[in-house]
């Protein structure tokens, strides 16, 4: 027949795409946000050199400072990231992102800052 | 003396009735011009983008409200004499490279917007604006006549709100990712302008723009200071 894959081809191609992508669905979706949102400040390598930078009175983070975003603990994060920088005692220009991202895209956010930083707060 | 009475009133009713069918035909010809001119870059029909693939994918500002959204006198002349107002382009994203001090942006992806004769110009413009949409939204909005000094606007916008992290105030100050905003009172009206302020979603709820609950004290104070950066903006 040959019309349909093997039953064993199909089930070792779900195991590889299982395990060679663990949460990819999940870091893909916070790395669009990331593109489409945060980048225009935080830069499209996360470095906080965005293309709006020049004029900024305070200069956004960067994301991949591990020394720093390892003082921040993910509730810090998501308060920033979900009510805006005041929230937290930062600069106004870092804006609330809470009527636009969910509460799950916001966790996946700080998700994807973890892996920008290869971090962890050093407090947790 | 019966034949004159029928020539008259045939004269009579041909006169009544040819401004009416002259502006039909110049509404048709200018939607006819829409469809075959602006249609492949321009939603006509909206809804705007509800997922990030159909926000990317997007080449041009959505159209489907613009007669809510724009003022007919500067889409006559804008439509004549295109600038560009997004200096990053439509989707910063795609027009924006990491360079060595930092993301800039490549000239080379973005394309001049196509210019239309006056005539044209002027059918597509009022194309434009018999294309209404959410009405609902304009109807909240109340902006009463008035004025800010611009160096309190700019308190406002820059210190108090931080808009000018994605916009640009003067030709060469200001954020790049938004559209550029010393020419927004002269091409947007006053409610529009504090609808979206108010909330950009409501409008384009994908787009980039952060809602910052902004109190409607100060949404007048920036409507006002966005009229005063454009000398021609005017209220209505």
């Amino acid at each position: 027949m040959g019309r349909f894959p093997d039953f064993r081809t199909v089930l070792l191609s779900l195991l590889i795409g299982a395990t060679a992508i663990p949460g990819t669905a999940l870091a893909s979706s916070a790395k669009d946000n990331y593109r489409t949102y945060c980048a225009q400040c935080h830069g499209l390598q996360g470095n906080g050199r965005g293309v709006n930078i020049r004029d900024m009175s305070v200069q956004p983070r960067n994301h991949t400072d591990a020394q720093y975003m390892s003082t921040r603990s993910d509730q810090d994060l998501f308060t920033a990231d979900q009510k805006g920088g005041l929230a937290i005692d930062k600069s106004v220009l870092m804006p609330p992102w809470g009527d636009t991202l969910t509460s799950a895209e916001i966790r996946d956010m700080v998700q994807y800052l973890r892996t920008l930083c290869r971090c962890k707060n050093s407090a947790q | 003396m019966k034949r004159l009475v029928i020539v008259l009133s045939g004269f009579v009713l041909s006169a009544l009735l040819s401004g009416p069918i002259e502006n039909a035909r110049a509404g048709q010809k200018g939607m006819e011009l829409l469809m075959s001119r602006c249609a492949s870059c321009h939603n006509l029909h909206g809804p705007a983008p509800t997922t990030l693939a159909a926000l990317w994918a997007r080449k041009g500002p959505d159209m489907f409200y613009a007669g809510s959204k724009y003022r007919k006198k500067w889409l006559v002349s804008w439509l004549e004499h295109p600038v560009r107002i997004r200096p990053a382009g439509m989707f910063y994203a795609d027009h924006v490279v990491p360079g060595p001090e930092g993301d800039v942006i490549d000239p080379s992806t973005l394309k001049p917007h196509m210019a239309l004769s006056p005539a044209d110009a002027r059918l597509a413009a009022e194309a434009l604006m018999s294309l209404r949409g959410h009405d609902d939204l304009i109807a909240k909005e109340t902006v009463p006549p008035g004025s800010i000094s611009k160096s309190m606007g700019a308190l406002v916008f820059d210190k108090f709100l931080g808009c000018i992290a994605c916009h640009r105030i003067e030709p060469d100050y200001g954020g790049l990712s938004g559209p550029e905003l010393y020419t927004a009172g002269d091409r947007l009206r006053p409610r529009f302008m504090a609808s979206y302020i108010r909330s950009p979603q409501a409008w384009d709820p994908k787009i980039w723009m952060p809602n910052k609950h902004v109190s409607d004290s100060r949404i007048v104070q920036l409507v006002h200071y966005l009229q005063a950066l454009s000398k021609g903006g005017s209220h209505g």
